[in-house]
């Protein structure tokens, strides 16, 4: 945190419906022009935060602070924060100039100072020979586009953004991730990203909070959450993982407590290998599926666990595996990461 | 769906022979609306324009018509208003007896419309003490009227969702510029669907009408159920309801295209 006053703040925010505690005390600091990504299934509680901060929702408890404010009790209207929609909400009836200009409408700015300002932030998006279309005569990447426009142009200090490129296909949600993460790092507002694309959160964020059940389960750059999970669930959930429970750990390990093995720290050969900390165990090719890239083999231990190898697809690689091949797994212990067994493993 | 050719035909035909049972009176009607003869005999003796000249020129009937477009008029703005503040407090606010409170609003125009007018008609009367007049009777054709608009604005603002409402509050708009810039926008076209079948609705209404106008308040519909027997009026009536149905279809059309095209988006 290199500013003073975080730009988001909360403290033991709640929010329950009904019966669901769909968000259970969670404590949050944002710093001010950080990419953040909130990152989780659905019904983890992610999206209902920043509904919270973004006060669609009343809290059942706790406090958002925008820049050492507390904006808990203010309307939606009343925030300097603003949204990109999932589904974008462009209104229908507005061509593109008039949905950017909405917001500097109702501050009251006019018509030829906003038009200039709307035509600006559509300039940023590359979309300002779009102005006098309808939302309906865009493509999904266009209104994604214009839904950003839209938000951007009333300059808030926070943007929240939420699943924006859920809709769009994979090229486009690439190129948009780019695209962004350069807006983001020219406006230098603060962007808070709700994804449920682990890949999508590791590409851009700064850092992540990842949520299971209404609580952050661990919060990180996006290498510590890939390199050091802190429990089981974010293992499994950020990339995957070769999960090795009590027993398999003290069969293959020789140690205690749940364990977790990236597939790209393993390798297989035939032969095994040698050096410090390094840890060899024979198996079974039970499958091997070609990625392009790489390789993914299953190979079931003959310490009877079934782990998953990643091989990268370069000149390095030994020999064709396949299924039914003897094989040789090998791995550093230092790849190894153990994981709290209880889940408030949480900063 | 396929269907045999066998029951493509009998369905046909029975199609084609409700509408006949449906539009052959209304041609008849057309049809006497020209007859020489005064008491609408069939087939008509002759045919003649005379009818339409006295219609037009006839004081009774074209005072009917106004003062049936001014209880319409004024009953379908009554509607409007009520109706959409009405859907919008069902739609978007939770409430304790919200179910309740849309099962009342839609029951007037399921009630039949005798009980409407004899429960009005007591009630202006000796509950309220007020003489009826035609602003009694504009208040008895609201309460079924706001059914159409009722029913055509929630059903829209069901479809419409909250999302819209929210990105303009996100965006820095108050409750009321959202309303006028974003929801009111959207509701258009289903106000103007709701608002012509209310109109269409209270233009022909005579039940209800019955019971709660004022002496001397005649609508076009009581002015033909006093005319219709009289052998001198007859043709006349019949060249109003030729009229009638010309002037009613046209709302009943737009209010379909409307919905029409709605559905279609």
């Amino acid at each position: 945190m290199t500013d003073a006053q975080p730009a988001i703040r909360l403290t033991g925010l709640t929010k329950e419906f009904g019966s669901v505690t769909a968000v259970d005390h969670v404590d949050l600091e944002i710093a001010a022009g950080e990419f953040f990504s909130m990152l989780g299934p659905s019904g983890s509680g992610k999206t209902t935060v920043l509904r919270l901060i973004a006060g669609f929702e009343q809290p059942s408890g706790g406090t958002i602070e925008l820049f050492g404010h507390d904006v808990t009790k203010r309307a939606p209207f009343d925030r300097d924060v603003n949204t990109v929609f999932q589904d974008y909400a462009l209104f229908p009836h507005m061509n593109v100039l008039d949905n950017v200009a909405y917001g500097l409408r109702v501050r009251g700015i006019g018509r030829k100072e906003r038009n200039e300002r709307a035509m600006r932030a559509l300039a940023a998006v590359r979309l300002e020979q779009m102005a006098a279309r309808k939302p309906s005569q865009l493509s999904g990447g266009q209104r994604q586009r214009v839904a950003l426009a839209r938000a951007t142009v009333v300059e808030p200090k926070v943007l929240l953004l939420d699943e924006p490129l859920g809709a769009l296909d994979l090229k486009l949600r690439e190129q948009m991730q780019v695209e962004l993460k350069e807006i983001q790092r020219e406006l230098g507002i603060t962007f808070i990203f709700v994804t449920h694309d682990q890949e999508e959160a590791l590409t851009l964020s700064d850092r992540i909070a990842v949520f299971n059940d209404g609580r952050i389960e661990q919060l990180g750059t996006p290498a510590e959450l890939y390199e050091r999970p802190g429990s089981r669930f974010v293992a499994d959930f950020v990339g995957t993982s070769n999960l090795l429970d009590d027993e398999r750990s003290l069969a293959l390990l020789g140690r205690a407590g749940e364990h977790s093995v990236r597939p790209e720290k393993m390798i297989v050969g035939t032969a095994e290998q040698s050096g410090d900390g390094v840890r060899n165990a024979w198996g079974t090719v039970v499958e091997a599926i070609y990625l392009g890239s790489g390789i993914r083999l299953v190979v079931d231990l003959d310490a009877g666990t079934r782990v998953t190898v990643l091989e990268q697809n370069d000149r390095h690689r030994a020999h064709d595996d396949e299924r039914g091949d003897r094989v040789v797994v090998s791995w550093h212990d230092a790849d190894v990461v153990a994981l709290a067994t209880v889940t408030d493993a949480a900063a | 769906m396929r269907l045999s050719r066998l029951s493509r035909t009998t369905l046909g035909l029975v199609t084609g022979l409700i509408l006949l049972v449906v539009y052959v009176p209304l041609l008849v009607v057309l049809v006497n609306s020209f007859s020489t003869s005064t008491s609408l005999t069939w087939p008509p003796p002759g045919l003649t324009l005379e009818w339409w000249g006295r219609a037009f020129r006839s004081a009774g009937a074209l005072e009917a018509v106004g003062t049936s477009v001014q209880v319409a008029i004024v009953s379908t703005i009554i509607s409007l208003v009520l109706g959409t503040l009405i859907s919008l407090a069902l739609q978007r606010f939770e409430f304790f007896g919200r179910e309740a409170i849309s099962l009342l609003i839609i029951l007037p125009i399921a009630l039949p419309g005798i009980i409407t007018g004899i429960a009005l008609n007591n009630f202006f009367r000796t509950i309220m003490g007020v003489p009826l007049s035609i602003w009694t009777v504009v208040i008895a054709h609201a309460t079924f009227c706001i059914v159409t608009v009722f029913n055509n604005v929630i059903a829209r603002l069901r479809r419409l969702g909250t999302n819209l409402e929210e990105a303009s509050a996100d965006l820095g708009a108050g409750v009321w510029t959202t309303f006028r810039l974003v929801t009111f926008p959207q509701l258009r076209s289903a106000l103007l669907a709701g608002g012509l079948l209310a109109f269409a609705l209270s233009f022909d209404e005579i039940i209800v009408t019955t019971f709660t106008a004022g002496s001397g308040v005649t609508t076009l519909p009581i002015f033909i159920l006093n005319n219709m027997f009289r052998p001198s009026q007859a043709p006349i009536v019949a060249v109003i309801a030729v009229v009638l149905v010309l002037v009613s279809i046209l709302p009943i059309y737009i209010a379909q295209r409307l919905s029409g095209s709605e559905q279609r988006r």
